[in-house]
């Protein structure tokens, strides 16, 4: 009883604080403390939500995104994934790529839009790409860093007990002693990739991105913070959907 | 100068026979091991005692083929059985995989064996039967205690049915009381198993306790100083006792007062 108090008191105090903050939020705006066209009134939200749905442009703008969102995501995540698993198993590769993951590794995806648009032009593969660099990096580090942390004991009773090949050492140790880091990162992946798609798509690709920059310019601020509050509401659904992925593939962790 | 105390005429097949075994992991300028000679034959108990850090884990490696040697040779004389390996490790701190259940631990060696999925699900839980853990086959390492989780490594090493059964100071880092009681538990096996146990310890009365045949493995590089044949339990009074201390000085590096008996057997006195 007392333990299924516990597990509901903290959403229920993560519910009460957003109430607090849409409280305050609104009481400031009506109060006359913050201008309307400043910051406006979560109330005024509601409405300007319906519009949008009603156009249409709601729904066409998140089926957009997700596009981007998606193919950027599989794309980088299964790339760095691989990359960076090979790298933490394999010293040569490791030794082989350290040069140009030195030289690669600050820029940050926004950097290569340029690149972005005169190698895919303004359209979803340009988006994706670009999404798709900045997970990439997530995903080589937690996959490479999970490698490198594995208990080399482990190798050894792999071995002791017949798995000493590479292949059998990756599949009886790599993988699975990897694979909270690499879920970690792939986590880590899915909410930096909500932020690159409004990157990716403030140039122009259609989208979330590219919705919120029109209603900008149109100093539509509702609008703006409706589809600020769609984001979040999108990258809670997904992180929601891969933490339980997450645990039932990790139930030996407890 | 070795001494050599068991039964030249004995008739069980040698298991393995260490030639001549050298490790030097600097091409040849200083050794951890050197000259060393060995045989083991079925069905013996041997400890191979030392003190901490003398290279006893790594001849074990040596032995298993995880460790190359620089010198000499091992041959491992394996049974024609299907479905075996020529051996076995049980590792010091049990060393399970925490992403496998207790039963997928013990059935990583059946693993590549050509068994099918019921085979190895039997011969696992036939393994964990023989240590008190069938009850325990779908629960994590985790949640398992010390003591069981290197119960499920001494199950994991005895249903690949080893020729050689190698032991690397398996309850070193145990309770007292546990300890006591995997020991008891592991003698009552290897009376119904009668295989062949080499068990590293540093610890002369875990020796006394489990072994039929101690060798002492002293020096830099490391070598062997001593080979005795232990009588029948219960290993007290006074020709266990000398014989006991004889170890305890070879072990210390000490001369030993007794190397010139040529043969001498705690049984036979």
């Amino acid at each position: 009883m007392s333990q299924a108090r516990a597990r509901l008191l903290r959403p229920a105090l993560g519910l009460a604080g957003l109430a607090v903050l849409f409280g305050v939020w609104e009481g400031a705006v009506r109060g006359g403390w913050i201008q309307s066209g400043f910051l406006p009134a979560p109330s005024s939200l509601g409405p300007a939500w319906l519009d949008e749905v009603r156009s249409g442009a709601w729904v066409q703008a998140i089926r957009d995104s997700l596009t981007h969102y998606l193919t950027g995501l599989v794309a980088g995540s299964v790339t760095g994934t691989l990359v960076g698993l090979l790298c933490g198993a394999l010293p040569v590769l490791d030794g082989l790529l350290s040069g140009i993951v030195r030289v690669l590794r600050p820029i940050p995806g926004l950097a290569w839009v340029p690149f972005a648009i005169l190698w895919f032009g303004l359209n979803t593969a340009g988006a994706t790409f670009i999404i798709a660099i900045s997970v990439f990096w997530i995903n080589f580090y937690a996959a490479y860093g999970a490698v490198r942390a594995i208990d080399p004991d482990l190798y050894e009773v792999a071995a002791a007990f017949g798995h000493g090949g590479f292949w059998a050492r990756l599949r009886t140790v790599v993988l699975p002693a990897a694979s909270p880091g690499v879920l970690d990162g792939l986590r880590t992946g899915i909410g930096q990739a909500w932020m690159s798609v409004v990157a990716a798509e403030l140039f122009g690709v259609p989208g979330i991105g590219a919705r919120m920059m029109q209603a900008s310019s149109l100093l539509a601020t509702d609008l703006v913070v409706v589809y600020m509050l769609t984001m979040a509401l999108l990258y809670a659904v997904t992180d929601m959907l891969f933490m339980l992925v997450r645990r039932r593939l990790l139930g030996w962790q407890g | 100068m070795a001494i050599r105390e068991t039964d030249p005429a004995s008739a069980a097949e040698v298991v393995v026979r260490l030639e001549n075994i050298g490790l030097s992991h600097d091409h040849g300028h200083s050794f951890i091991l050197r000259h060393v000679d060995l045989e083991i034959r079925a069905g013996e108990f041997v400890a191979l005692l030392g003190p901490s850090g003398v290279g006893k884990s790594t001849l074990l490696r040596v032995i298993m083929g995880l460790v190359q040697p620089s010198e000499g040779q091992v041959t491992l004389q394996s049974r024609p059985a299907q479905a075996h390996r020529p051996t076995a490790m049980v590792f010091q701190d049990a060393k399970l995989m925490p992403w496998r259940s207790v039963r997928r631990n013990v059935e990583l060696g059946l693993e590549g064996l050509g068994l099918n999925r019921a085979e190895r699900h039997e011969r696992a839980m036939a393994a964990l039967e023989l240590v008190g853990l069938a009850d325990r086959a779908a629960r994590w390492p985790r949640q398992l205690s010390g003591g069981q989780r290197q119960r499920v490594g001494v199950a994991r090493a005895l249903t690949v049915e080893p020729d050689l059964l190698l032991m690397d100071e398996p309850f070193g880092a145990l309770d007292a009381i546990t300890r006591a009681s995997l020991q008891c538990e592991l003698l009552d096996i290897h009376t119904r198993r009668q295989g062949t146990v080499l068990f590293v310890t540093h610890d002369l009365d875990e020796a006394l306790l489990l072994a039929d045949r101690i060798i002492i493995l002293h020096g830099h590089p490391a070598g062997v100083k001593g080979d005795f044949m232990v009588g029948p339990r219960p290993r007290e009074g006074a020709a266990v006792q000398a014989m006991a201390e004889r170890m305890r000085r070879l072990i210390a590096g000490e001369p030993d007062p007794g190397a010139d008996a040529a043969y001498w057997q705690a049984s036979e006195i």
